[in-house]
């Protein structure tokens, strides 16, 4: 394995590890806290609702939001770093 | 001046600068015809972006269906942007450095195959066209109503405009008209909401506005909302579901849908370098949110304004007299979208949930015979201005951004179409030899036909037209987001594999659909009924796509692991996608 594939793979493995971090906190507050997780939530109360009712018309989307940005920013600044980005 | 002539002002002058637009930014080739030359800028490709993406569904209907459905119907808010983070980590990137003008040719490049190229593509047109179809119906509704036309005319104007643009211009003409069109639906969604939110709740921000107190009665909004809907027989409005396998199914439906969705995925073809497409995907999500935040405020709100509006003295009282009864329900009334029957002849519209077996005893001590007023749900963004007793000119101006909406779409689903006939089709297989004119002349007429073909179905729309946006979500979703995927994060896939793959998850999908909605849509011939006693484990048709997906990737590895590794010079183009490094722009070669 020559010095270039050891980069190129620690760059792969690295983004693959910012991708699934992501979608955890992805899967978390939609499929969690919008879903199936709204009956534990159901005790904090936000505007006349609960916590999970919020996840699901507002939450998720603006953690959605924040998750595509810092991938961005992530993936962006380690192109940088491993020296892969475009000229 | 007469709102026939207002409305006739907003929505001629959206179509001039629609028009002037096309002039502008003429595609001179392929390149500019297929994805605007590359050249996009990361911000405005995201607006494009959201403007293809929300079509007359996410404009019209979806406030409609959350606003009757509460809780349960948040899956469209979740579903329809949680798909824009696995387009922005999973596909747009790596599809972008490939670096190459349609969806179907990555397939086909990937997975060394013509017949998965083909497969791709058939997916790509039933997908794209069912559609479609939608887009031009929503088009053709919006004309009928606002410039009084009948909607066959309405929809040969429509169709007309979209000729003009798409065809001249290509992506490039599209990209640009659509930054327009979605600065005008997003100003048109918006302002009659932030009025609303401001005579309900005092909060000048209809997503503040929903978790906010009532002004009139000091109550929190959804608070009150639940109570009124309890006092009729209905679900609370903020209820939580049972079926929770069912709802999560349906969310990742759609969020894979979505992100396989192909003319989604060629808007990232256009920005100039990786980095872009990840900003634009984001930009992307952000302008979708300026309206999916604003939407659940608008259906509870008009749920409320709707009821209170039937019900002046309190829902336990008297309904309001049907002579009484105000003009933006006489004018809906004209379309049979709002229908009136005096069941218990007392001359009083009482609007209730006659189905709940529970309130029945209420129902008849009060005198009542089953419910009276029928509201489409499609009417509820339309008639949001009205209700809430806004100007002429706000009305105007939702006419113009129903349009502005319907059309946007139409145009991206018909690049869509027309660039795989074009360029998979007769450039990649019946003449591969074609000159790069003869291309561009190729996609015009082939854009040409797309647009007859959908003004034909549009006009004598199938009697199944809402249930084909399932099958829409269903193929992407079980075909052709999983082959992207596999295409980028395994280099084991081989051709075999992936064809096997999207075979068994597009063919079980409309199986499954199939089977409840029957045989190719036509009703009547339905296996079972479509009921959730006969679902599978309790999935509904619609949720199927993500089960469907499962059974691609499983299929897929499945069969490739009893098969060759794909050669190397595959593996070396799996690689490529993988490192931003070398990327040019897009090219067709």
């Amino acid at each position: 394995m020559t010095e270039h594939d050891r980069n190129a793979a620690a760059y792969w493995s690295a983004n693959l590890r910012l991708i699934v971090g992501c979608l955890i906190v992805w899967a978390l507050v939609s499929y969690g806290g919008g879903i199936l997780l709204r009956p534990l939530l159901a005790g904090i109360s936000i505007g006349g609702t609960d916590l999970g009712f919020w996840f699901a018309q507002q939450g998720s989307i603006l953690t959605f939001i924040g998750l595509i940005f810092f991938y961005a920013w992530r993936m962006n600044k380690l192109d940088k770093e491993f020296d892969l980005h475009e000229e | 001046m007469s709102q026939f002539a207002i409305n006739l002002i907003f929505v001629g002058g959206s179509f001039a600068l629609y028009i002037a637009i096309a002039i502008w930014a003429r595609a001179g080739s392929t390149k500019e015809f297929y994805v605007a030359g590359g050249g996009v800028n990361p911000v405005m490709n995201g607006m494009a972006t959201a403007a293809d993406w929300m079509s007359a569904a996410s404009f019209i209907s979806m406030a409609g269906l959350i606003a009757a459905g509460g809780y349960a119907n948040s899956t469209f808010l979740m579903g329809w942007t949680g798909g824009y983070v696995l387009l922005a980590m999973l596909l747009a990137p790596y599809l972008r450095k490939f670096g190459k003008f349609t969806v179907p040719e990555f397939i086909g490049d990937r997975f060394y195959s013509k017949n998965a190229r083909f497969v791709a593509v058939a997916c790509l047109i039933i997908a794209s066209v069912t559609y479609v179809i939608g887009q031009m119906t929503g088009a053709g509704v919006a004309f009928s109503r606002f410039l009084e036309v009948d909607s066959d005319t309405g929809l040969i104007i429509a169709a007309v405009i979209v000729f003009l643009y798409a065809v001249m211009g290509g992506m490039k003409g599209i990209t640009y008209t659509q930054v327009a069109q979605y600065v005008v639906l997003i100003i048109a969604y918006t302002i009659p909401a932030v009025f609303i939110s401001l005579q309900l709740t005092g909060n000048a921000l209809p997503p503040l506005g929903l978790f906010s107190d009532h002004v009139e009665s000091g109550m929190p909004l959804l608070q009150k909302l639940d109570m009124i809907v309890r006092d009729l027989g209905f679900n609370d409005y903020t209820a939580d579901v049972s079926n929770k396998l069912n709802m999560v199914l349906f969310t990742l439906s759609l969020m894979i849908g979505t992100a396989g969705l192909p003319h989604v995925i060629i808007r990232f073809f256009t920005v100039p370098k990786v980095s872009d497409a990840r900003w634009s995907a984001g930009w992307a999500l952000v302008f979708i949110a300026l309206l999916y935040l604003t939407a659940p405020a608008v259906a509870s709100m008009a749920r409320l304004n709707l009821l209170t509006t039937i019900y002046p003295a309190g829902e336990t009282a008297n309904a309001i007299e049907y002579a009484q009864r105000p003009d933006w329900i006489k004018n809906w009334e004209v379309t049979g979208l709002i229908k009136f029957d005096d069941k218990n002849s007392d001359g009083r519209i009482q609007m209730y949930n006659d189905k709940s077996e529970s309130f029945k005893q209420t129902a008849t001590e009060r005198g009542w015979n089953g419910n009276e007023l029928t509201v489409n749900n499609d009417i509820l963004v339309l008639a949001n201005p009205e209700i809430a007793n806004l100007p002429g000119w706000v009305i105007g101006l939702i006419a113009a951004g129903g349009l502005a909406a319907a059309l946007s779409t139409a145009a991206g689903l018909l690049l869509a179409i027309s660039s795989a006939v074009s360029h998979d089709l007769i450039k990649g297989s019946i003449n591969p030899e074609i000159s790069e004119k003869g291309e561009l002349t190729a996609a015009r007429i082939s854009m040409a036909a797309a647009i007859i073909v959908a003004t034909h179905l549009g006009m004598n729309p199938p009697g199944f037209a809402a249930q084909t946006v399932a099958l829409a979500f269903g193929i992407a979703a079980a075909s052709i987001f999983p082959a992207l995927m596999m295409g980028i994060f395994s280099k084991r896939v081989n051709n075999t594999g992936a064809i096997a793959g999207m075979l068994a998850g597009l063919i079980s999908t409309v199986l499954y659909i199939f089977l409840y909605l029957g045989w190719f849509f036509i009703p009547g011939t339905n296996t079972f009924e479509n009921v959730q006693a006969n679902w599978l484990f309790g999935i509904s048709p619609l949720s199927f796509g993500a089960v469907g997906a499962m059974i691609n990737f499983a299929v897929a590895f499945a069969v490739s692991s009893a098969t060759q590794a794909p050669p190397q010079h595959i593996q070396d183009l799996v690689e490529s996608v993988r490192y931003p490094k070398g990327a040019g722009s897009a090219t067709g070669h």
